[in-house]
């Protein structure tokens, strides 16, 4: 393994477009010409949709049911459609309201280490995680050997900031006896009123930085529904040009922290404190 | 009811019936054994650890000590992280381990509990170790079990020296074997004046003497010095590719140690590949005593070669120990037609089928088996012999064949634990028992006014 290979898991609250956030970021890191895996661990499985062109991808754990523990790497393992250079991975896992989920990453990610998925000449795994961290499958990512740094995806809500405050409090857990930073908050913006100035002082709190604020563009829902991702769907739209400036800030970003979650109260302090709460 | 398994063989995906494997961390636990001073310690609820514990007990007839985390529903709904903690200082309080080797169960894994993480966060008695090993049962059998165990040995406890420096041994790991057979591999290789690390090393642990004395910790075993030390010898063999090679490999991309495996040296080809193979890389010669031995197993297997040829048998048991039998049977004449292991694994019906494409034979080989499936193949195809664990007695009983007992485990019948199967000794021992339990039968089914004195 390289020693500069770079593994990274992307946390945040559900439906904050993590999986958007991550593809569109994997493919402007690819476009700068990098290679790279990214591990979907979310039951949908649609965490590289964009990537692939379609959902036509077996996930690992269907691979698993279906065949048996003697799986080939390529059965699971698809290369980007835009993208040569991003491969693809999904997990997948029980359909809602069965079986186990957080043990379904754990079993997918020790099946990739088996079948050798993490080569030498990659430079980053994404990890892209359901949700919270509700329980301990979900935080394999982030468990020992695995992703060392971790960006939160968020916006100006309440909710997403209360998700990112809880995240952090997985991330302390690990850091302290592992290696697993934060390396910044990721805004995706909901237009919601002062939100760059909020999230900018909600990363500090918590010692870390606003990695990036992505705006909000319809672009992206056209692309979303063309299976595209923004750089391959309109290579020269300005949105193309935020995810560039994202891809570019993760690949020279050097602050890594243990993040200091904050108490709810002092959370809603800072909501009010930027009016959002505010009759 | 074995009376009703029928000839018919239909394809079963989600049902398994007798099966040829237990366990995760029955393997886990038989290897931690191995290494002097160790309690193993078993992260799950109490259930697990007894049965574990019991098991190996039936087998060996010995005293087996293991601990557990002892998890109750909150543990299994907020992690078993406190309920560990407090373990590992109520252990060493109260029982005083130098060692404790960690294994996960189905349930602490299931809910993720990352025991590497609890445990580096933890705070070790000046002089004590701690190792961990991930086993969840619902993967492999507890000879993966017992590999992930040896591999977590090396892994988190080998040391290369500062500066670099040799300390001209040879890592010997035994395989998922009786303490009768690590005695013989270490006569072996003290007979070839070799200096060794063998790990795991369960003899003086599980086949100690009735003394009067009761010792929670045997004098046996690997120390943690010598684990240490494994990063520094100038090889490692690994006896049986499944329960041996993750060690020996990791012990190789860490540290640089060359790595050999080869098959457990049950039989005269794989003993003789063993012995070759030592004198490759110590260039130490074949002591005259071992030699003789040699010639005395040829001479055996010649005069009672009317015996066996031809002989149909059928093998199961686990993929290391049965691949070598095989092995064996093939060159004593014997034709084995139906060989099966409960663990799963492409790599042994490959290996089975180019040993069997070797002598030009065809047999129902399966991984992943049981012996539903093996009684059903017996049923359609019958054998003279079985050879295999205590599981198989229900076929024998049913069809009225005779059973050798090798492998892991026997709980029906005592002494072998102490006596080995491996090398040309324990090869001797195998033929005797296959001899006697086809004469035997010969001569229960033979009229009076025919029956023979010499056989």
């Amino acid at each position: 393994m390289k020693e500069t290979l770079r593994q990274v898991a992307i946390y945040g609250k559900g439906g904050i477009g993590k999986s958007t956030t991550t593809q569109n970021l994997t493919s402007s890191l690819a476009e700068m010409g990098k290679e790279i895996m990214v591990v979907g661990c979310d039951p949908k499985a649609d965490s590289t949709r964009m990537l692939l062109g379609g959902m036509d991808q077996q996930t690992v754990l269907d691979t698993l049911r279906e065949e048996g523990q003697d799986i080939d790497l390529d059965d699971i393992l698809k290369r980007g459609k835009d993208f040569n250079n991003i491969r693809c991975v999904e997990s997948g896992g029980p359909e809602p309201g069965v079986g186990c989920a957080g043990r379904g990453i754990i079993t997918s990610i020790n099946m990739l280490e088996t079948l050798g998925a993490y080569t030498d000449e990659l430079d980053y795994v994404f990890y892209d995680v359901l949700g919270d961290v509700v329980c301990g499958g979900f935080a394999m990512p982030i468990r020992e050997g695995k992703a060392q740094e971790i960006y939160i995806v968020a916006s100006g809500e309440l909710m997403a900031l209360y998700a990112a405050n809880n995240i952090c409090k997985g991330i302390k857990r690990y850091a302290e006896s592992g290696g697993v930073r934060l390396g910044g908050i990721i805004c995706n913006s909901r237009q919601v009123d002062g939100e760059l100035e909020l999230l900018k002082s909600f990363a500090e709190k918590l010692g870390s930085q606003l990695i990036h604020f992505v705006p909000r563009d319809n672009i992206v829902q056209r692309a979303e529904i063309n299976r595209k991702v923004v750089i391959a769907y309109d290579p020269d739209s300005e949105q193309a040009g935020e995810y560039r400036a994202l891809a570019h800030a993760i690949d020279d970003n050097e602050k890594f922290v243990i993040p200091e979650p904050m108490e709810q109260d002092e959370l809603e302090q800072l909501m009010m404190d930027f009016g959002i709460l505010e009759v | 009811m074995q009376d009703l398994v029928p000839k018919e063989f239909k394809e079963r995906n989600s049902l398994v019936i007798n099966p040829v494997k237990t366990c995760q961390p029955i393997g886990a636990m038989y290897a931690a054994l191995g290494i002097h001073g160790c309690l193993p310690h078993s992260h799950g609820s109490q259930g697990c650890c007894s049965y574990h514990r019991m098991h190996l007990t039936k087998h060996f007839r010995e005293p087996v000590v293991a601990s557990s985390s002892s998890f109750t529903e909150g543990a299994s709904v907020f992690g078993g992280r406190a309920n560990l903690e407090t373990a590992l200082k109520n252990i060493f309080a109260v029982y005083d381990p130098e060692v404790v080797a960690i294994n996960t169960t189905c349930l602490s894994e299931t809910i993720g509990d990352d025991v590497t993480s609890i445990v580096s966060g933890m705070e070790i008695p000046p002089g004590k170790t701690i190792i961990n090993a991930s086993t969840p049962s619902y993967v492999g059998s507890h000879v993966v079990g017992f590999a992930n165990m040896v591999k977590a040995m090396v892994k988190q406890l080998s040391e290369k020296r500062e500066p670099a420096q040799t300390n001209n041994k040879l890592n010997l790991i035994p395989g998922f074997v009786d303490p009768g057979d690590i005695r013989e591999m270490k006569r072996i290789l003290e007979a070839m004046d070799i200096d060794y690390i063998l790990f795991p090393d369960q003899s003086d642990v599980l086949d100690t003497p009735l003394d009067g004395n009761y010792k929670m910790y045997p004098d046996g075993g690997v120390t943690i010095p010598e684990l240490k030390d494994t990063a520094n010898s100038k090889a490692t063999i690994a006896l049986g590719a499944l329960a041996s090679q993750p060690a020996a490999f990791e012990l190789e991309k860490m540290h640089d140690v060359k790595a050999y495996t080869l098959k457990t040296p049950v039989g005269i080809k794989a003993t003789d590949e063993f012995l070759m193979q030592l004198l490759k890389i110590t260039g130490q010669e074949i002591p005259a005593e071992i030699e003789k031995e040699r010639g005395q197993l040829v001479d055996i297997i010649a005069d009672t070669h009317h015996q066996f040829h031809g002989k149909k048998v059928a093998i199961y048991g686990d993929p290391d120990i049965v691949i070598s039998l095989t092995e064996f049977t093939l060159s004593m004449g014997m034709k084995p037609i139906h060989v099966l292991t409960g663990t799963p694994g492409k790599d042994f019906e490959a290996e089975i089928n180019k040993m069997l494409k070797d002598a030009d034979w065809e047999s129902n080989v399966a991984a992943g088996g049981d012996l539903f499936q093996l009684h059903q193949w017996v049923k359609k195809e019958p054998v003279e012999l079985l050879i295999g664990n205590s599981y198989g007695k229900l076929v024998a009983k049913q069809e009225d064949i005779p059973l050798v007992r090798v492998g892991f485990p026997i709980l029906d019948r005592s002494v072998h634990s102490y006596l080995p199967k491996i090398g040309y000794k324990g090869a001797m021992l195998l033929v005797e028992k296959i001899s006697s339990a086809l004469l035997d039968r010969k001569d229960r089914d033979t009229d009076f006014e025919l029956t023979e004195f010499v056989l």
